[in-house]
């Protein structure tokens, strides 16, 4: 079975967006382009208050995502848990729409009896494993975020380290909102290795609002711009994996 | 921890629930929790009076993943790496499917509640029996991954390692699915999250870390300095040293290697005991440490006295040569 490369959005945030256009249907309308969504609430000692919790689990919800609120002490070994999560869901959902035109009907890898069950998810790890990956980072940097940054780093250098374990290849991208001048600022261009954000989180500065629904918004035109360049080079019309669950 | 609050919900039964498989029609009474983690509840059940382990999920996949691992230890001859797979089937409660498989009931203590109970003297017997299996695994192509004291449980008696939870268990050379950091090679920076061997191995060795140290350590300067730092400090560990530098530097390529080193360096040890022992037997091995130091200060004492005694016979001797001088002079 062969599938276009899996692009998940992973947003990394400790609260609510205050200005723009709504989170969640910026989400809905990633999840019509075939773009999943996933997201990770960042905890201080304090627990999240309810509105954040509330956006957080809706993004991913309409997102097609993943979403996770932890403390900032457990966010390497979630952040790389929830992208696996997601792709696995994803892929699973491929693989059901697949069996759907073999076998007809609603049927999906649940209906089958639990014998026959294996080697559909030995198909789902195959994948899992080689599948080329697209991940749009995009972390909140504002005020609140401030200490949280360096377990930020952290987490995505140690997601760069599981994901380059697998034999499919991967690429990362890193936007922060709010940008300096727009509501989102590329740090990273496409790239399959995260070291340089180490130099780069160095020098970033917080505070401003959280402008979540808008920096979605934008993420989504980055991955546009990405596939058109990518089959005028090649010519060829890749078939991104659709929304997933 | 992780879990979702709708998985831990759903599958929250209580003792007496009658768990009836939808495709093999087999029922299984629930009796206790026996844990939960990330990939579901496990349960100890009753079926046909017999005690059985029953795990379950609303997440299908992550058991049908299991399930796979399992049947495929199943077939290695000779051993029972992981927990034997009795049944698989589906639990309709209500309108919700909950996937689980049925497991044989290991009994028994994890590994750290063992070694806390049974002492030191045990920490060599049990590597050696974990590095056979290991072995074993990585000769037909999987690595465990999620090597941990809490995923391992000592049966018996005779006590014997088991390996439960094979949810991170790993076809040799793809990603690791599953790790938890303070066992992570990839966390201290000591290698990659690629499935190989030596990934098991540096999990012994961290392993056996985390008896000297029950609280575990967060990582500061990562690394193996940091590492070699920790083995220093700990006296139990004094005498696995070297197998741990080993281990954790990824220098060891099989589990049979690293299980023929701990034997030969074991060895070597016993027979430096041994000898210790013809020249002064010491009723209780375990004061060893304090008895040599005893031992020693009392032997230099002994030598200070010896060199008085030794003045005074090079003097009493001389001073008879000069009467005998003066004597015969005359
Ligand atoms: N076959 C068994 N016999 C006895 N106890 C068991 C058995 N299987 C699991 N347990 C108990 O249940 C606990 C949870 O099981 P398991 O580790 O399989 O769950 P998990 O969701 O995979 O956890 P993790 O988050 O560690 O991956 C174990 O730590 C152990 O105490
Ligand atoms: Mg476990």
């Amino acid at each position: 079975m062969k599938t276009g490369a899996l692009r998940q959005i992973l947003l990394i945030t400790d609260g609510c967006s205050n200005t723009g256009e709504d989170p969640i249907a910026m989400a809905a309308l990633a999840k019509e382009q075939g773009i999943t969504i996933n997201v990770i609430g960042v905890m201080e000692k304090d627990i999240i208050d309810e509105q954040g919790l509330t956006e957080i689990e809706g993004i991913a919800l309409s997102g097609g995502g993943v979403s996770q609120v932890v403390y900032s002490q457990q966010l390497s070994q979630t952040v790389q848990m929830v992208t696996r999560k997601a792709m696995t869901q994803t892929l699973q959902g491929v693989v059901n729409r697949e069996l759907q035109q073999i076998l007809g009907g609603g049927n999906t890898v649940e209906d089958l009896p639990p014998d026959k069950r294996g080697e559909v998810m030995e198909v789902v790890d195959e994948l899992g494993e080689t599948v080329e990956l697209n991940v749009l980072i995009l972390v909140d940097t504002s005020a609140s975020m401030k200490h949280k940054l360096p377990t930020v780093k952290e987490a995505l250098l140690d997601l760069s380290l599981s994901l380059n374990a697998r034999a499919g290849e991967n690429r990362f991208s890193v936007f922060v909102f709010p940008g300096k001048r727009n509501d989102v600022e590329k740090l990273l261009d496409w790239t399959p290795k995260l070291e340089s954000l180490t130099s780069i989180f160095a020098k970033l500065t917080t505070g401003g609002m959280t402008p979540t629904g808008p920096a979605l918004r934008e993420a989504l035109t980055y991955f546009k711009k990405k596939r058109s360049l990518r089959s005028l080079l090649s010519g060829d019309d890749e078939s991104f994996i659709e929304e997933s669950v | 921890m992780m879990m979702n609050h709708s998985l831990k919900s759903l599958c929250k039964v209580s003792p007496g629930t009658p768990i009836n498989g939808k495709w093999h029609g087999n029922q299984y009474k629930i009796i206790k929790e026996l844990g939960y983690g990330a990939n579901g509840i496990v349960y100890l059940t009753s079926h046909n009076g017999v005690q059985v382990a029953l795990k379950m999920s609303d997440n299908g996949m992550s058991i049908t993943s299991e399930v796979n691992v399992l049947k495929s230890f199943a077939k290695v001859q000779g051993s029972t790496l992981g927990p034997v797979l009795l049944d698989v089937d589906d639990w309709m409660s209500g309108s919700d499917r909950i996937s689980f498989y049925v497991m044989e009931y290991i009994k028994g203590p994890d590994l750290l509640t063992f070694i806390h109970q049974r002492g030191e003297s045990w920490i060599s017997v049990i590597v050696l029996q974990l590095l056979s299996d290991l072995q074993k695994m990585h000769e037909n192509g999987w690595v465990f991954g999620d090597l941990k004291p809490e995923n391992l449980i000592i049966m018996g008696p005779p006590p014997r390692i088991r390996c439960i939870d094979v949810g991170g268990t790993t076809i040799n050379g793809r990603a690791i699915k599953e790790f938890t950091e303070f066992f992570d090679r990839g966390y201290w920076g000591l290698g990659s999250r690629k499935a190989d061997p030596s990934y098991d191995l540096f999990a012994v060795g961290m392993i056996m870390l985390n008896i000297a140290y029950p609280k575990r350590f967060t990582k500061t300067t990562g690394g193996m300095d940091q590492l070699k730092l920790m083995i220093e400090k700990s006296r139990e560990l004094s005498m696995y040293k070297g197998i741990l530098y080993k281990a954790l530097n990824g220098q060891f390529s099989s589990a049979v290697q690293m299980r023929g080193e701990l034997l030969q360096s074991l060895q070597t040890q016993q027979t430096r005991t041994t000898t210790k022992t013809k020249t002064k037997p010491s009723p209780q091995r375990q004061h060893n440490v304090s008895q040599k130091t005893v031992t020693r200060q009392a032997y230099r004492k002994k030598s200070n006295k010896g060199g008085i005694i030794e003045t005074l016979i090079v003097l009493s001797v001389i001073s008879m040569l000069y009467f005998l001088y003066i004597w015969l002079s005359f």
